[in-house]
Protein backbone atom coordinates (compact mmCIF):
# COMPACT_ATOMS: atom_id res chain seq x y z
CA UNK A 1 0.00 0.00 0.00
CA UNK A 2 2.42 2.68 1.69
CA UNK A 3 4.63 2.03 -1.94
CA UNK A 4 1.32 2.79 -4.33
CA UNK A 5 0.53 5.64 -2.07
CA UNK A 6 4.14 7.72 -3.21
CA UNK A 7 4.30 6.83 -6.60
CA UNK A 8 3.23 9.54 -8.54
CA UNK A 9 -0.68 9.52 -8.97
CA UNK A 10 -1.91 7.95 -12.25
CA UNK A 11 -4.91 9.60 -12.07
CA UNK A 12 -5.34 13.13 -10.46
CA UNK A 13 -8.46 14.95 -9.88
CA UNK A 14 -8.69 18.32 -8.52
CA UNK A 15 -11.63 20.44 -7.46
CA UNK A 16 -13.86 18.47 -9.89
CA UNK A 17 -17.74 19.84 -10.43
CA UNK A 18 -20.13 18.76 -13.02
CA UNK A 19 -23.63 20.49 -13.35
CA UNK A 20 -26.36 18.65 -15.46
CA UNK A 21 -28.41 22.05 -16.53
CA UNK A 22 -31.84 20.99 -18.00
CA UNK A 23 -34.55 23.68 -19.09
CA UNK A 24 -36.12 23.98 -15.50
CA UNK A 25 -33.60 23.04 -13.35
CA UNK A 26 -29.65 22.33 -12.54
CA UNK A 27 -28.50 18.89 -11.13
CA UNK A 28 -25.25 18.80 -8.98
CA UNK A 29 -23.68 15.70 -10.13
CA UNK A 30 -20.70 16.53 -8.50
CA UNK A 31 -19.06 18.95 -6.13
CA UNK A 32 -15.73 19.39 -5.28
CA UNK A 33 -14.24 16.03 -5.77
CA UNK A 34 -9.86 15.75 -5.06
CA UNK A 35 -9.07 12.11 -5.73
CA UNK A 36 -5.98 10.57 -6.29
CA UNK A 37 -5.57 6.86 -8.32
CA UNK A 38 -2.23 5.21 -8.16
CA UNK A 39 -0.89 3.41 -11.00
CA UNK A 40 -1.81 -0.18 -10.35
CA UNK A 41 -4.34 0.50 -7.93
CA UNK A 42 -7.55 -1.37 -7.80
CA UNK A 43 -9.95 0.97 -6.15
CA UNK A 44 -13.88 0.69 -5.41
CA UNK A 45 -17.08 3.06 -5.08
CA UNK A 46 -19.69 2.57 -3.36
CA UNK A 47 -22.48 5.14 -2.59
CA UNK A 48 -26.35 5.60 -3.05
CA UNK A 49 -27.83 5.39 -6.29
CA UNK A 50 -28.11 9.25 -7.65
CA UNK A 51 -24.99 10.23 -6.25
CA UNK A 52 -22.61 10.59 -9.22
CA UNK A 53 -20.80 7.56 -9.31
CA UNK A 54 -21.68 6.86 -13.00
CA UNK A 55 -21.04 10.34 -13.44
CA UNK A 56 -17.40 10.52 -11.96
CA UNK A 57 -16.84 7.39 -14.27
CA UNK A 58 -17.57 8.85 -17.43
CA UNK A 59 -15.50 12.08 -16.99
CA UNK A 60 -12.60 10.26 -16.18
CA UNK A 61 -13.43 7.73 -19.30
CA UNK A 62 -13.61 11.04 -21.22
CA UNK A 63 -17.18 11.09 -22.30
CA UNK A 64 -18.08 14.65 -21.23
CA UNK A 65 -16.04 17.19 -19.47
CA UNK A 66 -16.19 18.16 -16.23
CA UNK A 67 -18.14 21.62 -15.76
CA UNK A 68 -15.05 22.80 -13.56
CA UNK A 69 -11.80 21.17 -11.97
CA UNK A 70 -8.75 19.54 -13.37
CA UNK A 71 -8.59 15.89 -14.24
CA UNK A 72 -5.05 14.24 -15.41
CA UNK A 73 -3.86 11.38 -16.54
CA UNK A 74 -0.26 10.90 -16.56
CA UNK A 75 -0.06 14.72 -15.62
CA UNK A 76 -1.86 15.15 -19.10
CA UNK A 77 -5.30 16.90 -19.21
CA UNK A 78 -7.87 14.32 -19.96
CA UNK A 79 -9.63 15.97 -22.97
CA UNK A 80 -11.74 13.12 -24.76
CA UNK A 81 -11.53 9.46 -25.14
CA UNK A 82 -8.64 7.07 -25.23
CA UNK A 83 -7.68 3.26 -25.80
CA UNK A 84 -5.72 3.36 -22.66
CA UNK A 85 -8.72 3.69 -20.57
CA UNK A 86 -10.84 0.41 -21.07
CA UNK A 87 -15.16 0.65 -20.11
CA UNK A 88 -17.55 -1.86 -19.06
CA UNK A 89 -20.74 -0.20 -19.34
CA UNK A 90 -23.74 -1.44 -16.52
CA UNK A 91 -25.89 -1.96 -19.70
CA UNK A 92 -22.86 -4.45 -21.32
CA UNK A 93 -23.06 -2.25 -25.05
CA UNK A 94 -22.44 -5.26 -26.74
CA UNK A 95 -22.74 -5.10 -30.65
CA UNK A 96 -25.86 -7.24 -31.30
CA UNK A 97 -25.11 -7.47 -35.43
CA UNK A 98 -21.76 -9.16 -33.93
CA UNK A 99 -21.52 -12.45 -32.54
CA UNK A 100 -19.67 -13.03 -29.34
CA UNK A 101 -16.12 -13.44 -30.94
CA UNK A 102 -17.01 -10.75 -33.11
CA UNK A 103 -17.32 -8.32 -30.61
CA UNK A 104 -14.20 -9.12 -28.53
CA UNK A 105 -12.23 -9.22 -32.34
CA UNK A 106 -13.60 -5.40 -32.42
CA UNK A 107 -11.48 -4.49 -29.87
CA UNK A 108 -8.35 -6.29 -30.99
CA UNK A 109 -9.08 -5.34 -34.72
CA UNK A 110 -9.21 -1.61 -33.73
CA UNK A 111 -5.95 -2.39 -32.02
CA UNK A 112 -4.57 -2.80 -35.22
CA UNK A 113 -4.71 -6.96 -35.45
CA UNK A 114 -5.83 -8.45 -38.79
CA UNK A 115 -9.22 -9.95 -38.98
CA UNK A 116 -7.78 -13.69 -38.77
CA UNK A 117 -4.58 -13.00 -36.10
CA UNK A 118 -7.72 -11.34 -33.74
CA UNK A 119 -10.25 -14.56 -33.82
CA UNK A 120 -6.72 -16.90 -32.82
CA UNK A 121 -6.45 -13.89 -30.23
CA UNK A 122 -10.33 -13.30 -29.25
CA UNK A 123 -10.34 -17.11 -28.09
CA UNK A 124 -7.71 -16.02 -25.20
CA UNK A 125 -9.96 -13.72 -23.93
CA UNK A 126 -13.06 -15.48 -24.03
CA UNK A 127 -11.35 -18.15 -22.40
CA UNK A 128 -10.64 -16.11 -19.69
CA UNK A 129 -14.25 -15.66 -19.09
CA UNK A 130 -15.63 -19.40 -19.70
CA UNK A 131 -17.17 -18.33 -22.88
CA UNK A 132 -15.83 -19.93 -25.78
CA UNK A 133 -18.44 -22.65 -26.72
CA UNK A 134 -20.46 -19.61 -27.34
CA UNK A 135 -18.25 -17.66 -29.53
CA UNK A 136 -20.71 -17.82 -32.46
CA UNK A 137 -24.16 -16.77 -30.46
CA UNK A 138 -25.18 -13.70 -30.86
CA UNK A 139 -25.69 -11.38 -27.50
CA UNK A 140 -29.75 -11.47 -27.94
CA UNK A 141 -29.04 -15.47 -27.38
CA UNK A 142 -27.20 -15.39 -23.96
CA UNK A 143 -27.97 -14.56 -20.16
CA UNK A 144 -27.18 -11.30 -18.75
CA UNK A 145 -24.49 -12.46 -17.41
CA UNK A 146 -22.84 -14.03 -20.04
CA UNK A 147 -23.26 -10.90 -22.08
CA UNK A 148 -21.28 -8.84 -19.33
CA UNK A 149 -18.49 -11.56 -19.24
CA UNK A 150 -18.40 -10.56 -23.01
CA UNK A 151 -17.73 -6.95 -22.07
CA UNK A 152 -15.63 -7.81 -19.94
CA UNK A 153 -13.66 -10.03 -22.42
CA UNK A 154 -14.10 -7.11 -24.86
CA UNK A 155 -12.70 -4.38 -22.47
CA UNK A 156 -9.83 -6.53 -21.78
CA UNK A 157 -9.08 -7.50 -25.44
CA UNK A 158 -8.53 -3.60 -25.81
CA UNK A 159 -5.32 -4.08 -23.49
CA UNK A 160 -6.51 -0.66 -21.42
CA UNK A 161 -3.87 0.16 -18.64
CA UNK A 162 -7.10 1.73 -16.68
CA UNK A 163 -10.19 -0.15 -16.49
CA UNK A 164 -13.04 1.59 -15.49
CA UNK A 165 -16.03 -0.66 -14.84
CA UNK A 166 -19.72 0.49 -13.68
CA UNK A 167 -21.57 -2.13 -11.46
CA UNK A 168 -20.59 -4.86 -13.79
CA UNK A 169 -21.59 -7.18 -11.79
CA UNK A 170 -25.39 -5.97 -10.54
CA UNK A 171 -27.24 -7.61 -12.63
CA UNK A 172 -25.46 -11.46 -12.13
CA UNK A 173 -27.16 -13.83 -9.96
CA UNK A 174 -24.85 -14.72 -6.68
CA UNK A 175 -23.04 -17.27 -7.82
CA UNK A 176 -21.62 -16.19 -11.43
CA UNK A 177 -20.75 -12.67 -9.49
CA UNK A 178 -18.52 -14.43 -7.04
CA UNK A 179 -16.92 -16.57 -9.90
CA UNK A 180 -16.11 -13.39 -11.63
CA UNK A 181 -14.85 -11.62 -8.81
CA UNK A 182 -12.25 -13.99 -8.39
CA UNK A 183 -11.78 -14.46 -11.96
CA UNK A 184 -11.63 -10.75 -11.77
CA UNK A 185 -8.76 -10.81 -8.51
CA UNK A 186 -6.97 -13.64 -10.32
CA UNK A 187 -6.72 -11.39 -13.35
CA UNK A 188 -5.72 -7.90 -11.31
CA UNK A 189 -3.20 -9.85 -9.41
CA UNK A 190 -1.68 -11.39 -12.29
CA UNK A 191 -1.01 -9.06 -14.40
CA UNK A 192 -1.79 -5.43 -12.60
CA UNK A 193 -4.12 -2.45 -14.49
CA UNK A 194 -5.32 0.53 -12.32
CA UNK A 195 -9.52 -0.46 -11.69
CA UNK A 196 -11.83 1.91 -10.83
CA UNK A 197 -14.68 -0.04 -10.07
CA UNK A 198 -18.33 1.10 -9.02
CA UNK A 199 -20.45 -1.51 -6.81
CA UNK A 200 -23.73 -1.03 -4.81
CA UNK A 201 -22.57 -4.16 -2.91
CA UNK A 202 -20.42 -3.36 0.24
CA UNK A 203 -19.00 -6.31 -0.07
CA UNK A 204 -17.91 -6.98 -3.49
CA UNK A 205 -16.19 -3.68 -2.74
CA UNK A 206 -14.21 -5.06 0.20
CA UNK A 207 -13.38 -8.09 -1.18
CA UNK A 208 -12.12 -6.76 -4.53
CA UNK A 209 -10.53 -3.31 -4.07
CA UNK A 210 -7.48 -1.63 -1.55
CA UNK A 211 -9.17 1.06 -0.73
CA UNK A 212 -12.94 2.30 -1.11
CA UNK A 213 -14.60 5.22 -1.88
CA UNK A 214 -17.68 6.09 -0.20
CA UNK A 215 -19.50 8.91 -1.51
CA UNK A 216 -22.49 10.74 -0.74
CA UNK A 217 -25.18 12.81 -2.91
CA UNK A 218 -26.58 16.59 -2.70
CA UNK A 219 -24.62 17.38 -3.92
CA UNK A 220 -22.64 14.30 -5.35
CA UNK A 221 -19.02 14.28 -3.04
CA UNK A 222 -16.81 12.41 -1.51
CA UNK A 223 -17.65 11.44 2.22
CA UNK A 224 -14.90 9.16 3.15
CA UNK A 225 -12.37 6.90 1.45
CA UNK A 226 -11.39 4.02 3.47
CA UNK A 227 -7.96 1.61 3.02
CA UNK A 228 -8.56 -1.77 2.61
CA UNK A 229 -5.74 -3.55 4.28
CA UNK A 230 -6.11 -7.23 3.57
CA UNK A 231 -3.39 -8.80 1.58
CA UNK A 232 -3.96 -10.15 -1.11
CA UNK A 233 -4.25 -13.10 -3.21
CA UNK A 234 -7.84 -13.41 -1.70
CA UNK A 235 -10.37 -15.09 -2.54
CA UNK A 236 -14.25 -15.69 -1.51
CA UNK A 237 -13.25 -17.06 1.72
CA UNK A 238 -11.76 -13.69 3.11
CA UNK A 239 -15.28 -12.64 3.98
CA UNK A 240 -14.51 -15.54 7.11
CA UNK A 241 -12.21 -13.16 8.12
CA UNK A 242 -12.61 -10.65 11.38
CA UNK A 243 -11.14 -7.55 9.42
CA UNK A 244 -13.61 -8.27 6.53
CA UNK A 245 -16.53 -8.24 8.97
CA UNK A 246 -15.19 -4.77 10.52
CA UNK A 247 -14.20 -3.20 7.19
CA UNK A 248 -18.44 -4.23 5.96
CA UNK A 249 -20.00 -3.05 9.34
CA UNK A 250 -17.63 0.33 9.38
CA UNK A 251 -18.66 0.89 5.59
CA UNK A 252 -22.25 0.10 5.64
CA UNK A 253 -22.89 2.40 8.34
CA UNK A 254 -21.46 5.22 6.57
CA UNK A 255 -23.89 4.14 3.54
CA UNK A 256 -26.53 3.77 5.20
CA UNK A 257 -26.49 6.98 7.79
CA UNK A 258 -26.37 8.36 3.91
CA UNK A 259 -29.45 6.73 2.92
CA UNK A 260 -30.83 8.01 5.96
CA UNK A 261 -29.83 11.29 5.60
CA UNK A 262 -31.36 11.38 1.74
CA UNK A 263 -34.99 10.48 3.27
CA UNK A 264 -35.12 13.65 5.14
CA UNK B 1 -56.30 -51.64 -56.24
CA UNK B 2 -55.43 -48.83 -54.20
CA UNK B 3 -57.16 -46.40 -56.72
CA UNK B 4 -60.25 -47.98 -55.88
CA UNK B 5 -59.84 -47.78 -52.35
CA UNK B 6 -59.35 -44.20 -52.62
CA UNK B 7 -62.35 -43.78 -54.99
CA UNK B 8 -64.65 -45.91 -52.78
CA UNK B 9 -63.64 -43.73 -49.75
CA UNK B 10 -64.17 -40.45 -52.15
CA UNK B 11 -67.27 -41.37 -52.94
CA UNK B 12 -68.73 -42.04 -49.79
CA UNK B 13 -68.12 -38.52 -49.22
CA UNK B 14 -68.64 -37.79 -52.55
CA UNK B 15 -71.86 -35.28 -52.28
CA UNK B 16 -70.16 -33.20 -49.74
CA UNK B 17 -67.02 -32.49 -52.31
CA UNK B 18 -69.09 -31.61 -54.66
CA UNK B 19 -69.86 -29.04 -53.46
CA UNK B 20 -67.35 -27.84 -52.59
CA UNK B 21 -65.29 -28.55 -56.09
CA UNK B 22 -66.08 -25.67 -58.78
CA UNK B 23 -65.94 -27.63 -61.67
CA UNK B 24 -68.52 -30.54 -62.47
CA UNK B 25 -66.36 -34.01 -61.84
CA UNK B 26 -67.41 -37.20 -63.21
CA UNK B 27 -67.32 -39.06 -59.68
CA UNK B 28 -69.73 -41.44 -60.37
CA UNK B 29 -68.01 -42.74 -63.58
CA UNK B 30 -66.33 -45.78 -63.11
CA UNK B 31 -65.22 -46.63 -66.56
CA UNK B 32 -62.53 -43.51 -65.74
CA UNK B 33 -61.38 -45.21 -62.40
CA UNK B 34 -57.88 -44.43 -63.25
CA UNK B 35 -58.00 -41.28 -64.61
CA UNK B 36 -60.59 -40.30 -61.79
CA UNK B 37 -58.47 -42.33 -58.85
CA UNK B 38 -55.37 -40.06 -59.75
CA UNK B 39 -57.24 -36.91 -59.44
CA UNK B 40 -59.50 -38.16 -56.62
CA UNK B 41 -55.80 -39.59 -54.79
CA UNK B 42 -54.78 -36.24 -54.70
CA UNK B 43 -57.99 -34.03 -53.57
CA UNK B 44 -58.66 -36.84 -50.87
CA UNK B 45 -54.96 -35.87 -49.67
CA UNK B 46 -55.81 -31.94 -50.10
CA UNK B 47 -59.22 -32.69 -48.50
CA UNK B 48 -57.85 -34.46 -45.37
CA UNK B 49 -55.36 -32.06 -44.62
CA UNK B 50 -58.02 -29.27 -44.63
CA UNK B 51 -59.97 -31.67 -42.64
CA UNK B 52 -57.51 -31.87 -40.27
CA UNK B 53 -56.50 -27.98 -39.57
CA UNK B 54 -60.21 -27.15 -39.20
CA UNK B 55 -60.18 -29.68 -36.43
CA UNK B 56 -57.05 -27.44 -35.19
CA UNK B 57 -59.18 -24.48 -35.43
CA UNK B 58 -61.87 -25.56 -33.54
CA UNK B 59 -60.10 -27.22 -30.69
CA UNK B 60 -58.09 -23.67 -31.07
CA UNK B 61 -60.75 -21.58 -30.63
CA UNK B 62 -62.43 -23.43 -27.63
CA UNK B 63 -59.33 -23.75 -26.12
CA UNK B 64 -60.16 -21.80 -23.23
CA UNK B 65 -62.09 -24.64 -21.68
CA UNK B 66 -59.49 -27.52 -22.38
CA UNK B 67 -56.28 -27.69 -20.49
CA UNK B 68 -52.91 -26.16 -21.58
CA UNK B 69 -51.49 -28.92 -23.24
CA UNK B 70 -53.79 -29.49 -25.68
CA UNK B 71 -53.70 -26.58 -27.18
CA UNK B 72 -53.10 -27.12 -30.74
CA UNK B 73 -51.05 -24.21 -33.17
CA UNK B 74 -52.41 -23.46 -35.86
CA UNK B 75 -49.65 -22.40 -38.78
CA UNK B 76 -49.63 -19.60 -40.20
CA UNK B 77 -50.27 -20.73 -43.78
CA UNK B 78 -53.67 -22.10 -42.67
CA UNK B 79 -54.58 -18.80 -41.46
CA UNK B 80 -53.42 -17.53 -45.02
CA UNK B 81 -55.75 -20.00 -46.33
CA UNK B 82 -58.63 -19.15 -44.07
CA UNK B 83 -58.05 -15.64 -44.76
CA UNK B 84 -57.80 -15.65 -48.72
CA UNK B 85 -61.24 -18.11 -48.78
CA UNK B 86 -62.90 -15.38 -46.30
CA UNK B 87 -62.21 -12.82 -48.40
CA UNK B 88 -63.30 -14.94 -51.94
CA UNK B 89 -66.70 -15.24 -50.10
CA UNK B 90 -66.69 -11.27 -49.08
CA UNK B 91 -66.05 -10.68 -52.81
CA UNK B 92 -68.69 -13.19 -53.67
CA UNK B 93 -71.72 -11.51 -51.28
CA UNK B 94 -70.13 -8.00 -52.66
CA UNK B 95 -70.94 -8.95 -56.39
CA UNK B 96 -74.71 -10.78 -55.35
CA UNK B 97 -75.98 -7.59 -53.48
CA UNK B 98 -77.33 -5.14 -55.61
CA UNK B 99 -76.01 -2.27 -54.60
CA UNK B 100 -72.54 -3.24 -55.22
CA UNK B 101 -72.37 -6.19 -57.69
CA UNK B 102 -71.57 -3.71 -60.40
CA UNK B 103 -68.89 -2.25 -59.04
CA UNK B 104 -67.47 -6.17 -57.86
CA UNK B 105 -68.40 -8.26 -60.90
CA UNK B 106 -67.47 -12.10 -59.57
CA UNK B 107 -64.62 -14.15 -59.60
CA UNK B 108 -64.59 -15.53 -63.30
CA UNK B 109 -65.80 -12.77 -64.54
CA UNK B 110 -63.30 -11.20 -63.42
CA UNK B 111 -60.84 -13.67 -64.02
CA UNK B 112 -61.52 -14.19 -67.47
CA UNK B 113 -60.77 -10.56 -67.95
CA UNK B 114 -57.36 -11.81 -68.01
CA UNK B 115 -57.43 -13.20 -71.52
CA UNK B 116 -59.25 -10.20 -72.60
CA UNK B 117 -56.73 -7.68 -72.08
CA UNK B 118 -54.14 -9.79 -73.45
CA UNK B 119 -56.07 -9.50 -76.62
CA UNK B 120 -56.20 -5.95 -76.59
CA UNK B 121 -52.73 -6.12 -76.40
CA UNK B 122 -52.44 -4.46 -73.61
CA UNK B 123 -51.98 -5.92 -69.88
CA UNK B 124 -48.39 -6.47 -69.92
CA UNK B 125 -47.25 -3.30 -71.48
CA UNK B 126 -49.44 -2.13 -68.63
CA UNK B 127 -47.87 -3.96 -65.88
CA UNK B 128 -44.61 -3.37 -67.25
CA UNK B 129 -44.90 0.09 -67.83
CA UNK B 130 -45.83 0.39 -64.16
CA UNK B 131 -43.11 -1.72 -62.72
CA UNK B 132 -40.52 0.70 -64.94
CA UNK B 133 -41.55 3.56 -63.67
CA UNK B 134 -42.43 2.27 -59.91
CA UNK B 135 -38.75 0.62 -60.07
CA UNK B 136 -37.00 3.80 -61.30
CA UNK B 137 -38.85 6.00 -59.11
CA UNK B 138 -38.39 4.23 -56.31
CA UNK B 139 -34.49 3.36 -56.48
CA UNK B 140 -33.59 7.23 -57.04
CA UNK B 141 -36.05 8.25 -54.06
CA UNK B 142 -33.84 5.40 -51.68
CA UNK B 143 -30.83 6.90 -53.52
CA UNK B 144 -31.42 10.36 -52.53
CA UNK B 145 -33.29 9.84 -49.05
CA UNK B 146 -30.51 7.36 -48.10
CA UNK B 147 -27.52 10.49 -48.05
CA UNK B 148 -30.00 12.89 -46.59
CA UNK B 149 -31.44 10.90 -43.79
CA UNK B 150 -27.95 10.11 -42.58
CA UNK B 151 -26.95 14.04 -43.59
CA UNK B 152 -30.12 15.07 -41.10
CA UNK B 153 -28.85 12.62 -38.29
CA UNK B 154 -25.30 14.08 -38.75
CA UNK B 155 -25.62 17.92 -39.30
CA UNK B 156 -27.97 19.49 -37.09
CA UNK B 157 -28.72 22.51 -39.56
CA UNK B 158 -29.36 20.67 -42.47
CA UNK B 159 -31.91 18.69 -39.87
CA UNK B 160 -33.60 21.86 -38.92
CA UNK B 161 -33.70 23.16 -42.62
CA UNK B 162 -35.24 19.85 -44.21
CA UNK B 163 -37.08 18.40 -41.91
CA UNK B 164 -39.99 21.03 -41.97
CA UNK B 165 -40.34 21.01 -45.67
CA UNK B 166 -40.06 17.10 -45.70
CA UNK B 167 -42.91 16.91 -43.18
CA UNK B 168 -44.61 19.89 -44.81
CA UNK B 169 -44.64 18.05 -48.81
CA UNK B 170 -45.20 14.73 -47.31
CA UNK B 171 -48.72 16.05 -46.26
CA UNK B 172 -49.70 17.01 -49.67
CA UNK B 173 -51.50 14.19 -51.72
CA UNK B 174 -49.25 13.42 -54.87
CA UNK B 175 -51.96 13.89 -57.49
CA UNK B 176 -52.21 17.35 -56.25
CA UNK B 177 -48.49 18.12 -57.39
CA UNK B 178 -48.76 16.30 -60.47
CA UNK B 179 -49.96 19.16 -62.44
CA UNK B 180 -47.12 21.23 -61.88
CA UNK B 181 -44.02 18.64 -62.28
CA UNK B 182 -46.24 17.68 -65.58
CA UNK B 183 -45.88 21.64 -66.96
CA UNK B 184 -42.20 21.59 -65.34
CA UNK B 185 -41.05 18.25 -67.15
CA UNK B 186 -43.62 17.35 -69.69
CA UNK B 187 -45.70 14.56 -70.29
CA UNK B 188 -44.45 10.51 -70.92
CA UNK B 189 -42.14 8.25 -68.72
CA UNK B 190 -40.15 11.33 -66.86
CA UNK B 191 -42.90 13.04 -64.37
CA UNK B 192 -44.35 9.22 -63.69
CA UNK B 193 -40.67 8.52 -62.29
CA UNK B 194 -40.27 11.75 -60.56
CA UNK B 195 -43.60 11.81 -58.78
CA UNK B 196 -42.64 8.65 -57.43
CA UNK B 197 -39.34 9.69 -56.79
CA UNK B 198 -40.48 12.15 -54.23
CA UNK B 199 -43.24 10.36 -52.53
CA UNK B 200 -40.98 7.56 -51.93
CA UNK B 201 -38.13 9.56 -51.15
CA UNK B 202 -40.60 11.27 -48.35
CA UNK B 203 -41.26 8.30 -46.78
CA UNK B 204 -37.87 6.65 -46.73
CA UNK B 205 -36.08 9.83 -45.53
CA UNK B 206 -38.24 10.46 -42.49
CA UNK B 207 -37.90 6.86 -41.64
CA UNK B 208 -34.59 6.24 -41.88
CA UNK B 209 -33.63 9.53 -40.10
CA UNK B 210 -35.73 8.58 -37.29
CA UNK B 211 -34.24 5.33 -37.21
CA UNK B 212 -30.50 6.75 -37.09
CA UNK B 213 -31.46 9.08 -34.24
CA UNK B 214 -32.48 6.29 -32.42
CA UNK B 215 -29.44 4.42 -32.17
CA UNK B 216 -28.33 3.59 -28.59
CA UNK B 217 -25.72 6.38 -27.91
CA UNK B 218 -23.89 4.11 -25.45
CA UNK B 219 -22.72 1.51 -28.57
CA UNK B 220 -21.44 4.72 -30.01
CA UNK B 221 -19.38 5.37 -26.68
CA UNK B 222 -18.27 1.80 -26.30
CA UNK B 223 -16.79 2.31 -29.45
CA UNK B 224 -15.13 5.42 -29.54
CA UNK B 225 -13.29 4.15 -26.31
CA UNK B 226 -12.17 0.83 -28.32
CA UNK B 227 -10.38 3.21 -29.97
CA UNK B 228 -12.67 3.43 -33.35
CA UNK B 229 -12.18 6.58 -35.78
CA UNK B 230 -14.90 8.31 -37.26
CA UNK B 231 -15.05 6.24 -40.19
CA UNK B 232 -14.91 2.97 -38.10
CA UNK B 233 -18.06 3.88 -36.15
CA UNK B 234 -19.83 4.96 -39.72
CA UNK B 235 -19.06 1.58 -40.86
CA UNK B 236 -19.03 -1.00 -38.33
CA UNK B 237 -21.66 0.73 -35.96
CA UNK B 238 -24.02 3.21 -37.63
CA UNK B 239 -23.99 1.04 -40.93
CA UNK B 240 -25.38 -2.40 -38.88
CA UNK B 241 -27.19 -0.33 -36.06
CA UNK B 242 -29.30 1.26 -38.95
CA UNK B 243 -29.74 -1.19 -40.89
CA UNK B 244 -33.09 -2.85 -39.73
CA UNK B 245 -34.42 1.10 -39.68
CA UNK B 246 -33.27 0.91 -43.44
CA UNK B 247 -35.09 -2.53 -44.11
CA UNK B 248 -38.38 -0.85 -42.66
CA UNK B 249 -38.51 2.13 -44.94
CA UNK B 250 -37.49 0.21 -48.26
CA UNK B 251 -40.81 -1.63 -46.98
CA UNK B 252 -42.29 1.33 -46.70
CA UNK B 253 -41.12 3.38 -49.52
CA UNK B 254 -42.05 0.25 -51.97
CA UNK B 255 -46.08 0.47 -50.18
CA UNK B 256 -45.77 4.34 -51.48
CA UNK B 257 -44.69 3.54 -54.79
CA UNK B 258 -47.45 1.50 -55.29
CA UNK B 259 -50.22 3.57 -53.93
CA UNK B 260 -48.66 6.62 -55.83
CA UNK B 261 -48.90 4.97 -58.90
CA UNK B 262 -52.23 6.12 -59.95
CA UNK B 263 -51.29 10.02 -59.50
CA UNK B 264 -47.78 9.36 -60.89
CA UNK B 265 -49.65 7.89 -64.76
CA UNK B 266 -51.99 10.54 -64.61
CA UNK B 267 -49.09 12.65 -66.39
CA UNK B 268 -50.69 11.75 -69.53
CA UNK B 269 -49.17 8.37 -69.64
CA UNK B 270 -49.63 5.86 -72.87
CA UNK B 271 -49.30 2.57 -70.68
CA UNK B 272 -49.56 1.54 -66.87
CA UNK B 273 -51.91 0.09 -64.53
CA UNK B 274 -52.70 3.27 -63.08
CA UNK B 275 -53.20 4.86 -66.18
CA UNK B 276 -55.21 1.68 -67.30
CA UNK B 277 -57.62 2.11 -64.54
CA UNK B 278 -58.61 5.50 -64.96
CA UNK B 279 -59.37 4.96 -69.15
CA UNK B 280 -61.29 2.12 -67.78
CA UNK B 281 -62.94 4.44 -65.06
CA UNK B 282 -64.28 6.74 -68.21
CA UNK B 283 -66.85 3.89 -69.76
CA UNK B 284 -67.49 2.44 -66.46
CA UNK B 285 -65.85 -0.77 -67.36
CA UNK B 286 -65.71 -2.41 -64.09
CA UNK B 287 -64.47 -5.91 -65.29
CA UNK B 288 -61.03 -5.29 -66.14
CA UNK B 289 -60.63 -2.76 -63.86
CA UNK B 290 -61.05 -4.56 -60.41
CA UNK B 291 -58.76 -6.97 -62.93
CA UNK B 292 -56.13 -4.44 -62.54
CA UNK B 293 -56.81 -3.31 -59.05
CA UNK B 294 -56.15 -7.11 -58.09
CA UNK B 295 -52.79 -6.75 -59.78
CA UNK B 296 -51.82 -3.49 -58.23
CA UNK B 297 -52.45 -6.03 -54.29
CA UNK B 298 -50.83 -9.09 -55.64
CA UNK B 299 -47.65 -7.06 -57.04
CA UNK B 300 -47.44 -5.09 -53.55
CA UNK B 301 -48.07 -8.51 -51.62
CA UNK B 302 -45.10 -10.25 -53.07
CA UNK B 303 -42.83 -7.17 -52.79
CA UNK B 304 -43.88 -6.89 -49.07
CA UNK B 305 -43.25 -10.58 -48.95
CA UNK B 306 -39.38 -10.42 -50.54
CA UNK B 307 -38.55 -7.69 -48.17
CA UNK B 308 -39.51 -8.78 -44.89
CA UNK B 309 -37.52 -12.44 -46.01
CA UNK B 310 -34.50 -10.73 -46.16
CA UNK B 311 -35.17 -8.26 -43.22
CA UNK B 312 -35.38 -12.02 -40.92
CA UNK B 313 -32.33 -13.15 -43.15
CA UNK B 314 -30.13 -9.83 -42.44
CA UNK B 315 -31.74 -8.77 -39.19
CA UNK B 316 -31.76 -11.94 -37.19
CA UNK B 317 -29.69 -10.23 -34.52
CA UNK B 318 -32.32 -8.09 -33.12
CA UNK B 319 -33.58 -8.36 -29.83
CA UNK B 320 -37.33 -7.56 -30.66
CA UNK B 321 -38.90 -7.34 -34.44
CA UNK B 322 -41.16 -4.49 -34.87
CA UNK B 323 -44.54 -6.24 -36.37
N1 LIG C 1 -27.09 13.31 -18.79
C1 LIG C 1 -27.64 13.78 -17.64
N2 LIG C 1 -28.46 14.86 -17.67
C2 LIG C 1 -29.01 15.33 -16.55
N3 LIG C 1 -28.83 14.82 -15.33
C3 LIG C 1 -28.02 13.75 -15.21
C4 LIG C 1 -27.39 13.16 -16.37
N4 LIG C 1 -26.66 12.09 -15.96
C5 LIG C 1 -26.82 12.01 -14.62
N5 LIG C 1 -27.63 13.00 -14.16
C6 LIG C 1 -27.99 13.24 -12.78
O1 LIG C 1 -26.81 13.28 -12.03
C7 LIG C 1 -26.97 12.59 -10.81
C8 LIG C 1 -25.93 11.49 -10.70
O2 LIG C 1 -26.21 10.48 -11.63
P1 LIG C 1 -25.33 9.17 -11.77
O3 LIG C 1 -23.92 9.56 -11.95
O4 LIG C 1 -25.91 8.33 -12.84
O5 LIG C 1 -25.53 8.47 -10.35
P2 LIG C 1 -25.14 6.99 -9.88
O6 LIG C 1 -24.39 6.32 -10.95
O7 LIG C 1 -24.35 7.18 -8.63
O8 LIG C 1 -26.42 6.28 -9.56
C9 LIG C 1 -28.39 12.08 -10.77
O9 LIG C 1 -29.16 12.96 -10.00
C10 LIG C 1 -28.81 12.11 -12.21
O10 LIG C 1 -30.19 12.38 -12.29
MG1 LIG D 1 -24.84 4.56 -12.05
Amino acid sequence: MAEEVENKPKIQIRDLCKVFKSRDREVVALKDINLDIAENEFLTVVGPSGCGKSTLLNIIAGLFPPTSGMITLDGREIKGIGRERGVVFQQYALFPWLTVIKNVCFALEMRGFSKEDAEKEAIKYLDMVNLVEFKDHYPKELSGGMKQRVAIARAYAAEPEILLMDEPFGALDAQTRTQLQVELLNTWEKEQKTCFFITHDVEEAILLGQRCIIMGTHPGRIKRIVDIDIPYPRGPEVRLTPEFNELKNLLWSEVYTEFLENRK
Amino acid sequence: MEITNFTRAFDEKAGLFLVILPFPTKAGDKSSHFFCGNIYNMLFHIKRSVENQLKKVWSYMGMEKKKKSEKVKIPSWVWLLISFAAALVVWTILSIIPATSRSFPNIIVTIQQIPVMIERGVLFTDIASSLISVICGYLIGFAIALPVAILMAWYLPVRNILQPWIVFIRNIPPLAYVPLIVIAAGVGRKPQIIVIAIATFLTMCITIFQGILNIDNTLIYAARILGASDKDIFVRVLAPASLPFILTAVRLGAATALTTLIAAESTGAMAGLGMRIRSLNSNYDTKPMLLYIIIIGIIGLVVEKLIIMAERKLTAWQETRKV
